[in-house]
C-alpha cells in the first residue's frame, strides 16, 4: 500500500491502469509468440506517426465524443440510453437525404439545414424512449434497444424503396453528397495527409463546451442532475421530473443524431446500407464511461479509444498481429481502464476526508458492459 | 497486506514481461530486415468485414494469394504478402493507407463494399496498383476491376437444384441485398425454371435475406425454417452468414430423419458438407459449389503485377466463357450433371442469356 496525496492519486491512477492494460496486451501477444514491443510501436505509428494517421484518429474520435455526450446527458438523468445506435443512423440517413435532395442549394443554407435535420431525427428517435418512461414507466433499456433494430432496418427500407431512384448509385448506397452539404474542408483535409479529417470535430469540440455549461452553469442542467439522484425528491421540490426526462433524452437523441450526422456528411459522404447497428453507439457510451460522464473526461477517453482503434489496425499492417488478437489487446487495455476504481484501492490517501469514495464505486458499476464492445 | 503483495507481484511482471518483450522484438527485427532484400514485390489484401476465415469469398482470395506467395518464396508480413481486416467500414480507408505506407505496392480491395475506399486511395497514391474485385472503377490508371458473371454460375445451380429436388421447393439465402448478390438469386431462379420446364414439373424457390454477411445464427434460423417449409435444397449466397446454413443441414442430416442439401458458393465447400450417417458412414451433403475465380484472379493479377504488367485501367469480367466462374460436380447425378453441362454450353454459345436481377 503506498501513501500518496489526493492530486498524486489522481493523476497516478488512470497511468497505472492504462499500463496495465498494455502490459496484460503484451503478454496476451508474448502467448500467441508476437513481439509487444514491435506490435505497440506499429499501434503508435499508426494512430500518431502520419499526419494522416493523426487525421484518422480525431475522425475517429468526432463521432464517438457526441455520442459519449448523448449517452452522458441521459445517464445524469438516471437513464441508461442504450439506443444511440439508432439515434445516430437517424441522424446520418436524414442528413444524406436532405442532403440529396437539395443539392445545389449554397453550403450556408444546405449544410446547416443537413445538420439540424439529422440532429432532430435523431432527437425524435430519442424522445421515444423518454415519452415512454416519463408517462409509463417503461424500461428506457428495452425499448431503445429495440429501437435500435427498428431503425436499422427501416434506414435499409428508406434507401432501396422510399429514397428517389436517381439518390441510389447501386442498390444499397446512395449517391455521394456534393461539396455544398460536405463537412469535409480542403485545407483540413490536406494539413492532415488527406485523411478524412472534417469540421465536423470543431461541432464536437462545440459540443463539449455546449455540454459543460448546460450541464454546470444552466437550471436545465442542475435538473438534469437532480432527477437523476432522486426523481421524487425534485418533483417535491417543484421540478417536473415527466420533461426533465423527455427533455433530458431528446438531447441525448440530438447529440446521438449529430454523431451519425458527422459520419454521413464527413466520414463517408453517402449512406449504405448497415448490417448490424453502428458501432459508435456502444462505442460512445463505453467512452462516456471512461470518461466519467465529465467534458474533459469524455474528449481524452474519445482520444484514447480512436488511437486504440486506429493503431489497432496499424498493428496488423505493421506487426502482422493477426485482427482478432488486436481486439483481445484492446480490449484488456480497455477494461483496465474501466477498473480504476481497483487500481485506486492499491493506494493509501494521505487525508481520507477528501476521499470521494462515495461517488466512486457508482460509476464503476455498469463498466464492464461497454468495455468489451471495440 | 495482501495488496502490497499483489501490486508487488504486478510490478514483478511487468518487468519480466517487459524483458521477454525485448528479446523478443529484436528476433523479430532482425528476420524481417534479412528478407526484405530478396524481394521484388509485395501485394496486401484488404478483406471486407467477413475476414479470409469465411469459408468462401475473402478465403478464396486470400488462398490465392497465398498460392502467388509460395509460388514465388515470399512470407507473410510486409515484405511479402499480408492480409488486413475489417472490423466496419470506417476501418477500409486507414487500413488502405496504412498499407500503402508500408509499403505494399499492390492492394486487392475484396468485395463491393470497398469500392469507395478503393477509389479515394487509388486517388491518394497513384503509384500502387489497386485492384477492386466484384465492383468497377472505370478509367483509372492505377486500378483495375474485376467482377464475375455469378448470375452464370448460379443459373447452373438452378439447374442441378431442379434436377435433384424431391420435394420440388429450394430454397435461396442471400446476404445483403444488392448488385452482387442480386446476379445469384436472378441466376439461380432462372436456372430453377428452366430445368423445371425441362423435366415438366414446378418447383418453387423460396428466398430470404439473412441481412448480414457475417451472421451464422441468423443463416442457420433461416435455413431451419426453409427446410421445415418443405425445402430439399439451400443455395447460400452469404459468405460466413452461410456457416450457419451448414450447421443446420448437417443437425438434420445426422439425425437422419430426411436427406437435405446445400449448394455452396464461391470456392467448393464440399469440406463443409462431410458428416457421418447414424449408421456411421462417412457422407456429403454439399450437392455442388458455385466457384469463382477470385483466388485466379488475384493470384494472376498479384503475376502481373510483378512482372510490371499490372493492366490498370482495365475492367475485366469473368464468366463461364473465360473459365472465371463455374459450378463443381459435387453429388451431382449423372442426369443433372449432363443437364448442367448443356447449359454450360448453351450460356457459353450466347443461346441462354442469363438475368443479372430477379424479377420484381
Amino acid at each position: 500500500m503506498l501513501k500518496v496525496s489526493q492530486p498524486v492519486k489522481r493523476i497516478l491512477v488512470p497511468l497505472i491502469s492504462i499500463f496495465l492494460g498494455f502490459l496484460v496486451g503484451a503478454i496476451v501477444m508474448l502467448i500467441f509468440s508476437y513481439s509487444p514491443i514491435q506490435a505497440y510501436a506499429s499501434m503508435f505509428q499508426g494512430a500518431l506517426g502520419s499526419m494522416s494517421g493523426i487525421g484518422e484518429t480525431l475522425r475517429q474520435a468526432t463521432p464517438l465524443i457526441f455520442t459519449a455526450l448523448g449517452f452522458s446527458v441521459a445517464y445524469s438523468a438516471g437513464f441508461f440510453n442504450i439506443g444511440m445506435s439508432g439515434q445516430a443512423l437517424a441522424g446520418w440517413v436524414a442528413s444524406i437525404w436532405v442532403a440529396l435532395a437539395f443539392p445545389s442549394l449554397p453550403t450556408y443554407v444546405l449544410l446547416p439545414l443537413a445538420i439540424i435535420v439529422g440532429a432532430l431525427a435523431g432527437g425524435f428517435v430519442g424522445a421515444i424512449p423518454g415519452v415512454l418512461r416519463a408517462f409509463f414507466g417503461t424500461s428506457e433499456v428495452i425499448v431503445t434497444i429495440m429501437l435500435n433494430y427498428v431503425v436499422l432496418y427501416t434506414s435499409t427500407y428508406l434507401l432501396q424503396n422510399v429514397m428517389p431512384k436517381s439518390f441510389r448509385s447501386s442498390t444499397d448506397s446512395t449517391q455521394t453528397i456534393t461539396s455544398h452539404a460536405s463537412l469535409r474542408m480542403g485545407w483540413l483535409q490536406n494539413a492532415f495527409g488527406g485523411s478524412r479529417i472534417n469540421a465536423g470535430l470543431f461541432l464536437a469540440l462545440i459540443a463539449i463546451i455546449i455540454f459543460w455549461i448546460m450541464m454546470k452553469k444552466t437550471t436545465l442542467g442542475f435538473e438534469i442532475r437532480s432527477v437523476g439522484m432522486n426523481p421524487f425528491a425534485s418533483e417535491y421540490a417543484g421540478m417536473s421530473s415527466k420533461k426533465t426526462i423527455i427533455m433530458s433524452m431528446v438531447i441525448s437523441g440530438v447529440l446521438s443524431g449529430l454523431g451519425g450526422v458527422v459520419e454521413g456528411l464527413g466520414t463517408y459522404q453517402n449512406f449504405f446500407t448497415q448490417t448490424s447497428s453502428l458501432s459508435i453507439g456502444f462505442d460512445g457510451m463505453s467512452v462516456a464511461l471512461l470518461g466519467g460522464g465529465s467534458a474533459l473526461g469524455i474528449l481524452l477517453a474519445s482520444l484514447l479509444f480512436s488511437i486504440l482503434k486506429i493503431g489497432g489496425l496499424g498493428m496488423q499492417t505493421g506487426a502482422g498481429v493477426p485482427f482478432e488478437i488486436v481486439n483481445i489487446v484492446i480490449a484488456a487495455i480497455i477494461f483496465f481502464v474501466a477498473i480504476d476504481y481497483v487500481i485506486g484501492l492499491l493506494f493509501k490517501q494521505k487525508k481520507a476526508k477528501d476521499a470521494d469514495a462515495g461517488a466512486k464505486p457508482e460509476q464503476v458499476i455498469h463498466q464492464p458492459k461497454g468495455g468489451t464492445e471495440v | 497486506m495482501k495488496k502490497a503483495k499483489v501490486f508487488a507481484t504486478a510490478v514483478l511482471t511487468a518487468v519480466v514481461a517487459l524483458t521477454l518483450a525485448g528479446c523478443a522484438g529484436k528476433k523479430s527485427g532482425t528476420s524481417t530486415s534479412g528478407k526484405s532484400e530478396t524481394t521484388k514485390h509485395t501485394v496486401a489484401l484488404i478483406t471486407d468485414t467477413g475476414g479470409v476465415d469465411d469459408r468462401s469469398f475473402n478465403q478464396s482470395a486470400w488462398e490465392g494469394l497465398q498460392a502467388w506467395g509460395k509460388s514465388h518464396d515470399l512470407s507473410r508480413g510486409n515484405s511479402g504478402f499480408q492480409y488486413f481486416q475489417s472490423s466496419n467500414e470506417s476501418d477500409y480507408i486507414p487500413n488502405i493507407n496504412q498499407a500503402t505506407q508500408a509499403g505494399f505496392k499492390t492492394i486487392f480491395g475484396i468485395g463491393y463494399k470497398l469500392q469507395p475506399a478503393i477509389k479515394q486511395s487509388a486517388k491518394d497514391s497513384p503509384k500502387t496498383n489497386f485492384v477492386i474485385i466484384d465492383d468497377a472503377i472505370e478509367g483509372v490508371k492505377n486500378v483495375v476491376s474485376a467482377t464475375f458473371k455469378d448470375n452464370e454460375s448460379s443459373y447452373l445451380a438452378g439447374i442441378a437444384a431442379a434436377y435433384t429436388t424431391k420435394t420440388n421447393k429450394v430454397g435461396f439465402i442471400g446476404g445483403v441485398k444488392g448488385d452482387v448478390i442480386d446476379r445469384f438469386d436472378a441466376g439461380f431462379a432462372a436456372g430453377v425454371k428452366a430445368g423445371a420446364k425441362k423435366l415438366g414439373k414446378s418447383v418453387t424457390v423460396i428466398n430470404q435475406y439473412a441481412g448480414d454477411f457475417n451472421a451464422p445464427d441468423k443463416g442457420k434460423s433461416i435455413a431451419q425454417g426453409m427446410y421445415s417449409q418443405g425445402a430439399d435444397i439451400i443455395f447460400h449466397a452469404s459468405g460466413a452468414t452461410g456457416n450457419g446454413v451448414f450447421q443446420e443441414a448437417k443437425a438434420i442430416n445426422q439425425d437422419g430423419s430426411k436427406k437435405v442439401w446445400v449448394i455452396g458458393v464461391d470456392r467448393d465447400q464440399s469440406a463443409e458438407g462431410k458428416y457421418k450417417t447414424k449408421d456411421g458412414k462417412s457422407a456429403n451433403f454439399t450437392l455442388t459449389s458455385t466457384l469463382k475465380g477470385v483466388g485466379a484472379v488475384t493470384e494472376d493479377l498479384s503475376n502481373q503485377a510483378m512482372k510490371g504488367k499490372f493492366p490498370g485501367g482495365k475492367h475485366l469480367t469473368y464468366g463461364l466463357k473465360q473459365d472465371g466462374v463455374g459450378l463443381t460436380d459435387g453429388q451431382l447425378s449423372t442426369k443433372a450433371k449432363d443437364a448442367v453441362k448443356e447449359a454450360k454450353q448453351q450460356i457459353i454459345d450466347g443461346k441462354i442469356t442469363v438475368p443479372e436481377h430477379p424479377a420484381k
